[in-house]
């Protein structure tokens, strides 16, 4: 008989030696690798050792000039293009996307930090789909509901985060190229990599020259791109104060802007809930890629006669969290993906137990290198803590509580944010009835975080405005 | 008869406390459940923790056989099989059981005989369940006087289905008494017949109420048998009703398992939703005839780096 000892999962680290880093990378311009005008390079580290991977290109103003210059030449070929042409230029580069997945799932967890799990299973998969999705709308613009032929806008300018870096790129990209746009984008600075990757994709594609133009550097060449007189339509994606930042830039210029900013989702456990899959829920809302997520459900709140119970089965479960090397294939939480974010949870979470709200973690030992913050709950949490209003954007969960329907209701609106929430009962009308009264841009019934290219995605209130996904999305990049 | 225990109050105490208890549960949440057997499933085992799974794997077995075809030559070869799974290997561990019809118990036991492999029947009317109380009571005193140390009993599933969970419950602890001290009560309930994740959750609740000693998935004799959702559940199913009462339930997956492959996924889900302590085969059984060979060749290619196939392992 065997004995009861715990099954240890030997390391299964997936091998590095399928993605190739070259140790310098420069900007993509008009289809060619640049150097920046200044000559200006920056550093990217993996976060889980804080090794650098690559040293980079950083555009200045004048490199953005160029790209921008090169976009609008390339706009008036481009946009004159039939749709099913430039569809089949999306479907090569979504094919070539799925061809060299497991490169590209490595390279961004070498980059970003995320377990290769989630890269591997849900990151690469949703780039494909979203490149394959509006391929399919290319060559249908004017059954889409905005008229007979549709213009493009011209020139994007597009500034996407360091939490899904190519994911973020595909849901820019893609409806962009499918409506005849083009695009001039500035990856973060911590995650350039899978970008760059992305424009050998687009060599190898053959997509012609200056339709995609990529920009690593920091905000201050986002700043001017955005800012460029010969963008036409900016699209960002990242926190709150950098979006509000954007939009004075662009208030009264004649450029079309969407922004996706930061969140504090509401994840409501009613008593009759799917108990098990509630808890998988709140687990895949706060710790799917270490909380960097802006839809997280970072606001747990459960009905007051079932918070004993939940609790213990989310400690019980959290405690079967595996943390460490993200490129081991077993690895749930890897690592946060910058010392500067590791901060800025240290430092919230400080503030939660300063304010009086009970911190707890499972037993788990931290790498001694790299970036890294362990699973974390907090209860005892009102909605008058900063850890109940400000986004985290890490692996915290605030645990607050509620008696009756409307006062859920009540509690998940009052932030400032509205991007995301989730519903947990097994009661359908309680379903509809509390989503139709939530102000968040997704609303998930038993379950969370789940994406599709054919679903729009945006937020309420400082969570920003305009759509991403869907048919939706395609009206964001074009003159209706 | 066994009395439920004091934390769950008494909620056998008529049908419709039964019924309300049941239909308390939790719900079960299709999508949900099958996406975290499914994630669960994407676990990476090589190495040294797929050679403890193996060996692991091979001491949960119950080696099967439940054809009417079934003679004394053969479930003999089986039990020599249960005692020494590889010939060529003597530090291969012996399977948990062997399990047989009541008529094969003796014949089992006088093959096991010494060895510590344990002999189950399937009593009460297997596969289907449908005869009187009496005879399948006659059927398990047959087994356990034959000398069985586990009884496989099937549940009633047109009772369940129609909502008569007493009478379930009451056939339940009728063949726990039956097996009396001596023989461990494994409750079947053929999960695929229940056909609805809350249905198999309330079964789980309602053999453990009665006193099982298991819960079983399937007889391995419909279209579908164990899976790693179905198997989930019930073992969140243990979980809770050890948490609640603190009576520890196991939990036997059957039919349908024939790979390692599958065998290392089931064994992943008990680590990770009940956990450790039902890494045992006192807790946890795979029944399946095929998976034993399976796992004999994997593991002689872990000692020797090299597939041998399907001739170097016994074919029964």
């Amino acid at each position: 008989m065997a004995s009861a000892s715990a099954f240890e999962y030997a390391p299964a680290p997936e091998s590095r030696s399928v993605v190739d880093i070259a140790p310098s990378y420069g900007l993509f311009i008009d289809g060619e690798f640049t150097e920046a005008a200044d000559g200006k390079v920056f550093k990217t580290v993996s976060p889980s050792t804080e090794e650098v991977l690559s040293e980079v290109a950083q555009a200045g103003a004048e490199d953005v000039d160029r790209a921008v210059k090169a976009a609008r030449r390339a706009f008036e070929k481009w946009s004159a293009l039939p749709g099913s042409e430039r569809a089949k230029y999306l479907f090569r580069i979504a094919r070539i996307i799925q061809e060299r997945s497991r490169e590209l799932a490595v390279l961004e967890t070498l980059d970003n930090g995320k377990p290769i799990k989630e890269t591997r299973d849900a990151d690469l998969p949703l780039v494909a789909a979203h490149f394959f999705y509006y391929a399919g709308w290319a060559d249908k613009l004017d059954h889409a509901g905005f008229g007979a032929s549709p213009r493009p806008l011209g020139v994007a300018g597009q500034v996407i985060p360091w939490n899904f870096p190519l994911l973020m790129l595909a849901w820019k990209i893609a409806p962009a190229l499918a409506t005849g746009n083009t695009v001039v984008l500035k990856p973060a600075e911590t995650t350039p990599l899978s970008a760059l990757f992305f424009a050998d994709i687009c060599r190898q594609a053959g997509l012609p020259k200056g339709v995609v133009n990529i920009l690593p550097g920091y905000g201050d060449t986002g700043a001017a791109l955005v800012e460029h007189p010969d963008v036409n339509k900016v699209a960002f994606t990242g926190s709150t104060a950098v979006g509000k930042a954007i939009a004075r830039q662009v208030a009264g210029t004649d450029k079309k802007v969407t922004l996706e900013l930061g969140g504090k989702g509401a994840n409501i456990v009613f008593d009759d809930a799917p108990i098990d899959q509630a808890v998988e829920g709140v687990v895949t809302g706060i710790f799917f890629n270490q909380g960097q997520v802006c839809c997280a459900g970072s606001r747990l709140l459960v009905q007051e006669s079932i918070q004993d119970e939940l609790l213990d089965s989310l400690k019980r479960r959290l405690s079967t969290l595996r943390l460490g090397d993200p490129l081991d294939k077993n690895t749930d939480i890897g690592a946060i993906n910058s010392a500067e974010q590791l901060s800025r949870i240290t430092s919230l979470v400080e503030q939660g137990e300063a304010q009086g709200a009970e911190r707890w973690s499972p037993a788990c030992e931290l790498p001694s290198s790299g970036y890294w913050f362990a699973p974390t709950l907090f209860t005892n949490v009102t909605q008058a803590h900063t850890i109940a209003r400000d986004e985290i954007f890490g692996p915290v969960l605030s645990v607050l509580t509620f008696r009756t329907p409307d006062e859920a209701v009540a509690k998940a609106n009052n932030s400032q944010y509205g991007l995301s929430a989730g519903i947990w009962t097994e009661k359908g009308s309680r379903i509809l009835a509390v989503a139709s009264k939530l102000r968040a841009g997704v609303i998930w019934a038993n379950t969370f975080n789940k994406f599709d290219p054919t679903s729009p995605f945006g937020g309420y209130k400082e969570s920003g405005f305009g759509r991403e996904g869907g048919r939706h999305g395609l009206e964001a990049y074009l003159d209706v | 008869m066994p009395t439920t225990a004091p934390a769950l109050g008494d909620v056998t105490a008529s049908d419709s406390t039964l019924r309300r208890f049941l239909h308390g549960l939790p719900g079960v949440d299709t999508v949900g459940l099958e996406a975290r057997a499914a994630s669960l499933g994407t676990r990476s085992i090589k190495t040294t923790a797929k050679a403890y799974a193996i060996d692991l794997a091979i001491s949960m077995v119950d080696l099967t056989t439940l054809e009417g075809a079934d003679t004394p030559g053969k479930v003999r070869a089986l039990g020599a099989k249960a005692v020494h799974p590889d010939p060529t290997d003597r530090t291969t561990p012996t399977t948990a059981a062997v399990c047989v019809y009541p008529d094969m118990v003796a014949t089992a036991k006088d093959a096991v005989a010494g060895s510590g492999v344990k002999v189950a029947s399937v009593a009460t009317a297997f596969p289907a369940g449908r005869a009187a109380l009496d005879v399948k009571l006659a059927d398990v005193h047959d087994a356990v006087a034959a000398g069985a140390d586990e009884i496989d009993m099937v549940i009633d599933r047109g009772a369940f289905l129609a909502g008569k969970y007493m009478k379930v419950y009451d056939e339940i602890t009728a063949v726990k008494e039956a097996c009396g001290t001596s023989a461990r009560l494994k409750v079947i309930f053929e999960t695929g017949e229940l056909s609805t994740y809350d249905n198999i959750r309330r079964a789980s609740w309602l053999g453990m109420l009665a006193g099982a000693d298991f819960i079983k998935t399937s007889t391995g004799k419909v279209a579908v048998n164990a899976t790693p959702a179905n198997t989930l559940l019930m073992l969140e199913a243990v979980r809770d009703f050890r948490a609640q009462t603190g009576v520890q339930v196991g939990v036997k997956p059957a039919g349908g398992i024939r790979t390692t492959k599958d065998a290392i996924k089931f064994l992943v889900l008990v680590n990770e939703t009940a956990g450790a302590d039902w890494l045992d085969n006192h807790w946890f059984r795979f029944g399946a005839s095929s998976l034993l060979n399976d796992l004999l060749m994997q593991r002689q290619k872990l000692a020797t780096g090299r597939y041998s196939g399907p001739d170097y392992v016994t074919v029964d």
